[in-house]
């Protein structure tokens, strides 16, 4: 985002035009300026006004005050009717200048009619026939609409009038049913900006009972309301109307978002906790549960790493100095974490992976696949080895991956492990195709060779003497494979 | 006069103009830049982050300077209540001298295209039930009309497009005086709700434009590219001097090639740009056959046009360069195979290897998002074991907050249990006949090209609704969300057009919710069609990506704290 504004702040800084002077002889200009001066000069006063509930309008300045009136009559001359088509038109100007090379096939033509491409020929047909003779009749609205404040409204004008945002007074919508037909009119329009100040009228006028009683059966409201308190962050206000609704699991989802709020892990971890007991949806208990746990066991092992850090007795926390603290990181994260700093740890710490393993009831592949990273990161090839290796019930031992053995070899390749030990997995691999390419890629010769052997093809294993090393253990493997009269070569 | 905009580019030129502006700014927090001005117009879309930023400027402007700043506002497209709300709470709201609005509801990008750029419409509409955005969509649909004549025929498919109607007709009959006398221009308002379709967006588009926007991010026809492909070559630099700022293009059908390429499959790119390069050079080579003073005075004539020409060739020869080096990345195909198994209806209804392996390597969360959702739409939501198992995978690789996110999919329908045990998707693709296996990707003749295969429903149902019209499809609309419906709109006799032999219909398509370059591709595909009959004008309330859709559902979370 701030690379996108910088970018653009050098186009906006290079405008420069003649500054703007109230001293100008435009009439709108200077009138413009006494109802400015007027209006500075009673800020103060209208400021105090606003706990005054009943006398406040939509736009939250109280009606029939002198900056009340000041401020219509500025209105009425800056963004008039008028002003208001103008701003139409100069709307549909700026449009054809948008694309900075000017052309037929541009914004203009769709909005000016002087399109001369073949392939819009129709429209641009049609255009030129009609013309644009006049801008936006329809939404002129009769001038009568525009004369001075009065008082009796009908819901539906005060509507009306508001949607084209108008200054206008609710408070004499007194009963509970001319409010509710008022709401009912906003909604009908659908400006959910009306809509919404009306909703904040009756919020302060009338009881929570009431209000949440009438918006139970008012379904478009209502969700202009959640929306509303949402965003301004009054959430009791709002885990009330849900529990009223009782809209439960909305109501915990509601909630738990707060602990994004929260920046103290403590109390983070306390009020997740609270969250448990909340009505969600089954699965997602458990999920909650989880994260409550997950954050009480990063509070425990951030305490006990840090310090071991801070005293630097630890070789592996001197060599590998953590980049960031463990707190608030997904689950996953924490598992590569521990597998990294506390692989061996007994399962009863909490910080051993394998607590972790049985606690959140990791699946095999994801635990697998994290500490295979997390040993090979720190070339512990050793740990590599005895994670894949299963003892059956006679004490055969075999090498087993739940991931399949072709990303076993991804991984370690990327933490650059030796040809050596590479290559014994990439023996591994099953299908015969992958295990060429990888052995290939990897020059893992011995497999390759092997493979070529196993295959009886002679033209490849041929092929690929050039590709070690002249006079070396593998060349010299080659030309014995390749002597043996026992192989039957398919070519 | 000094005026301060929030992000979202509109061309204020003329405004500028007229009212003799001094500086322009971009809005950020902070204090704001020394300007010798009396007045200073926030220029904002009513969104409360912007609100903040505004609150920040205000309050550290320096009380004691003199002459002392007037600050006003000017929302776009409308005055909030919420947003001066929000102001007031932050005790600002009393130092905005004027706050007004400035009523802006469609912008135009291209000459085809519309858009009201409002991001958050989607989820306004299907999270929020908040239909402001609907309201500013049906009053951007009466300016039009007043401008270009009322539209005669008005079909419609989902909730939103009924709404839309709605108040159009409301709007129409609150205002009688309104009927004007202008020659329609459009015969046809075709107004479609995108959860009608929610698959589209999720696919990975495969057209030039299409792929930009994917890859790269195209804002209001504006790219940033990576600048090492554009260094200007020259020899003995030996790189040193490699820029490092991104390089910016405009994007749009003012140039000549660009408007070529743009809708056309990625794999059909590099034959056009190799044809041009040969056309280019030979004009060039023209200079050694200009013998006479008149030809050479004509060949020099026509340099600044050539020379145009080859600084687009090389920029979009750049760029095809750089996508070439993504779509032909393992990655992306993998992750293309795996979507077209989804549209084509391959086992949708287990756990997919790639997007388990895709979660495994922490790939982007918002890819994985894309993957999951697009196999839920493909199997009309998953089986409830499946889901679960995505879920959990996703929780503790990304962390347990997204759980907020996944609700907010849910909500919206596009990842969900499937219930009633009913796929009905298989019906839906084939009636309408969503996956064609013989895609023409260099010589269309299919709207599929844009996705290599699939054709976006959507356009389909536009396709469909000209010819043979939607009695043919009863049964599958009925099986997507929203009802169908169609209005018709009076228009006084004269007005009634004759349509001439062989003349083109004119068809607005208004995609409420978003709408993919692919799609708006696939129109133009259409409207260019030799029988066709129809062309295609688009309006949309945000021109969308499958990223940028997913990213606008996602909860806000907190940045880390590191």
């Amino acid at each position: 985002m701030s690379r996108v504004r910088a970018d653009e702040e050098e186009y906006w800084h290079s405008s420069k035009f003649r500054a703007f002077t109230f001293d100008d002889e435009d009439d709108e200009l200077s009138q413009l300026k006494e109802s400015k001066r007027a209006v500075n000069s009673l800020r103060d006063i209208v400021d105090d006004d606003d706990d005054d509930l009943e006398r406040v309008s939509w736009s939250g300045e109280p009606v029939g005050s002198i900056s009340w009136s000041i401020k219509e009559t500025a209105s009425g001359s800056t963004s008039s009717l008028d002003g208001r088509d103008s701003s139409l038109q100069k709307g549909s100007s700026s449009y054809a200048a948008l694309p900075k090379q000017a052309s037929s096939y541009s914004l203009s033509s769709l909005f000016k009619g002087r399109n001369k491409l073949p392939s819009f020929q129709s429209l641009s047909d049609a255009l030129t026939d009609t013309g644009v003779k006049s801008y936006a009749p329809e939404l002129r609205r009769p001038k009568a609409e525009y004369k001075d404040y009065s008082s009796d409204w009908s819901p539906k004008d005060t509507v009306r009038r508001m949607q084209r945002g108008k200054v206008c007074s609710l408070e004499r919508f007194r009963s509970l049913q001319d409010k509710l037909v008022l709401l009912d009119e906003a909604v009908a329009g659908h400006d959910g900006n009306v809509i919404t100040a009306v909703l904040i009228f009756l919020k302060r006028t009338l009881r929570r009972e009431i209000l949440f009683r009438e918006l139970e059966v008012r379904q478009v409201a209502l969700c202009h309301l959640i929306h509303f308190l949402r965003e301004m962050g009054e959430q009791k206000f709002l885990l009330d109307l849900l529990r009223f609704l009782d809209r439960t699991e909305e109501v915990a989802l509601s909630q738990y978002r707060e602990h994004l709020n929260i920046q103290d892990v403590e109390k983070r971890r306390e009020f997740l906790k609270g969250c448990i007991g909340l009505p969600f949806s089954a699965e997602d208990t458990s999920h909650i549960q989880d994260h409550y746990t997950l954050l009480e066991r990063q509070i425990i092992i951030e305490a006990n790493d840090r310090h071991l850090e801070t005293a630097g007795q630890s070789e592996l926390f001197r060599k590998y100095p953590r980049k960031a603290s463990i707190l608030n990181m997904p689950l996953v994260t924490t598992l590569f974490y521990s597998c990294f700093y506390h692989y061996t740890e007994a399962e009863g710490m909490f910080s051993s992976p394998t607590n972790l393993k049985k606690t959140f009831k990791i699946p095999d592949k994801q635990y697998v696949l994290t500490a295979l990273a997390a040993r090979a990161k720190l070339r512990a090839w050793g740990d590599v080895d005895a994670l894949l290796t299963t003892k059956n019930w006679l004490g055969y031992t075999k090498k087993k991956a739940p991931i399949g053995f072709h990303r076993v070899v991804e991984i370690l390749q990327r933490n650059n492990a030796p040809v050596q030990v590479l290559q014994e997995y990439v023996r591994l691999v099953e299908d015969v195709e992958t295990r060429l390419n990888l052995a290939t890629k990897y020059k893992c010769h011995d497999v390759v060779i092997e493979t070529y052997r196993d295959l009886k093809d002679r033209i490849q294993l041929t092929a690929y003497k050039c590709k070690v090393e002249r006079g070396s253990a593998e060349e010299e493997k080659i030309h014995s494979i390749l002597s043996n009269v026992q192989i039957r070569w398919k070519n | 006069m000094a005026a301060h905009l929030s992000s979202g580019r509109v061309n204020l030129t003329a405004l500028r103009e007229e009212h003799e502006v001094e500086k322009m700014f971009t809005l950020k927090p902070g204090r704001l830049p020394p300007a010798d001005v009396k007045n200073i117009i926030f220029f904002v879309r009513p969104k409360l982050e912007l609100m903040d930023i505004i609150t920040d400027n205000v309050l550290r402007e320096d009380r004691g300077r003199s002459p002392q700043r007037d600050f006003h506002i000017l929302f776009v497209p409308r005055r909030s209540l919420l947003c001066e709300q929000w102001l007031k709470e932050q005790g600002v709201l009393g130092s905005f001298i004027h706050r007004e609005q400035y009523s802006l509801d469609l912008i135009p990008f291209d000459g085809d295209l519309l858009s009201m750029e409002s991001e958050s419409a989607f989820k306004e509409c299907y999270l929020e039930s908040d239909q402001t955005s609907l309201y500013h969509a049906a009053k951007g649909l009466m300016t039009l009309q007043a401008l270009y004549g009322t539209i005669p025929q008005i079909f419609g498919k989902g909730d939103c497009a009924r709404h839309v109607a709605n108040m159009m007709i409301r709007m129409k009959r609150e205002f009688p005086g309104s009927q004007n006398s202008i020659f329609p221009v459009f015969d046809t308002l075709l107004l479609l709700d995108r959860n009608v379709d929610l698959l589209t967006p999720l696919a990975t588009q495969l057209t030039y434009e299409g792929l930009i926007d994917e890859i790269y991010g195209i804002q209001n026809t504006y790219v940033k590219l990576p600048p090492e492909k554009f260094a200007p070559k020259k020899q003995g630099e030996g790189g040193k001097d490699l820029p490092t700022e991104p390089k910016k293009l405009q994007l749009n059908s003012a140039e000549e090639l660009y408007a070529e390429i743009r809708d056309k499959n990625f794999n059909a790119v590099g034959s056009v740009l190799s044809k041009k390069a040969k056309i280019i050079s030979a004009a060039f080579e023209e200079r050694h056959h200009a013998k006479t003073v008149g030809e050479i005075k004509q060949f020099v004539s026509q340099l600044p046009h050539m020379q145009a020409a080859r600084s687009s060739l090389a920029n979009h020869t750049s760029i095809a360069e750089l996508i070439k080096d993504i779509t032909t990345s393992e990655d992306f195909f993998d992750n293309l195979t795996v979507e077209q198994e989804f549209m084509s209806g391959i086992d949708t209804d287990k756990v997919n290897n790639y997007i388990e392996d895709c979660i495994a390597q922490k790939h982007p969360l918002i890819k994985i998002l894309r993957l999951v959702c697009l196999q839920s739409v493909c199997n009309s939501g998953l089986k409830q074991k499946v889901l679960d198992h995505y879920k959990r995978e996703i929780l503790q690789t990304y962390g347990y907050e997204h759980i907020l996110t996944l609700n907010n999919l849910e909500k919206a329908g596009l990842l969900k249990p499937q219930t009633g045990g009913r796929n009905n998707y298989p019906t839906i693709r084939k009636t309408l006949r969503l996956w064609m296996d013989d895609v023409n990707e260099q010589n269309p003749n299919d709207i599929s090209y844009v996705y290599s295969g699939y054709a976006p429903l959507s356009v389909r149902l536009a396709q469909l609704l000209a010819r043979p019209g939607w009695r043919s499809i009863e049964e599958v609309l009925k099986m997507l969300p929203g009802p169908h419906f169609e209005e018709r709109q009076q228009l006084p006799t004269g007005l009634q057009k004759k349509r001439q032999h062989g003349e083109n219909r004119v068809t607005l398509v208004f995609f409420l919710g978003g709408v993919t370059y692919a799609e708006i591709a696939a129109l133009r595909f259409l409207s260019q069609m030799e029988d066709g009959g129809t062309e295609y004008i688009i309006a949309t309330t945000k021109l969308i990506n499958g990223t940028t859709w997913i990213k606008s559902l996602m909860e806000k979370l907190e940045p880390a704290p590191f």
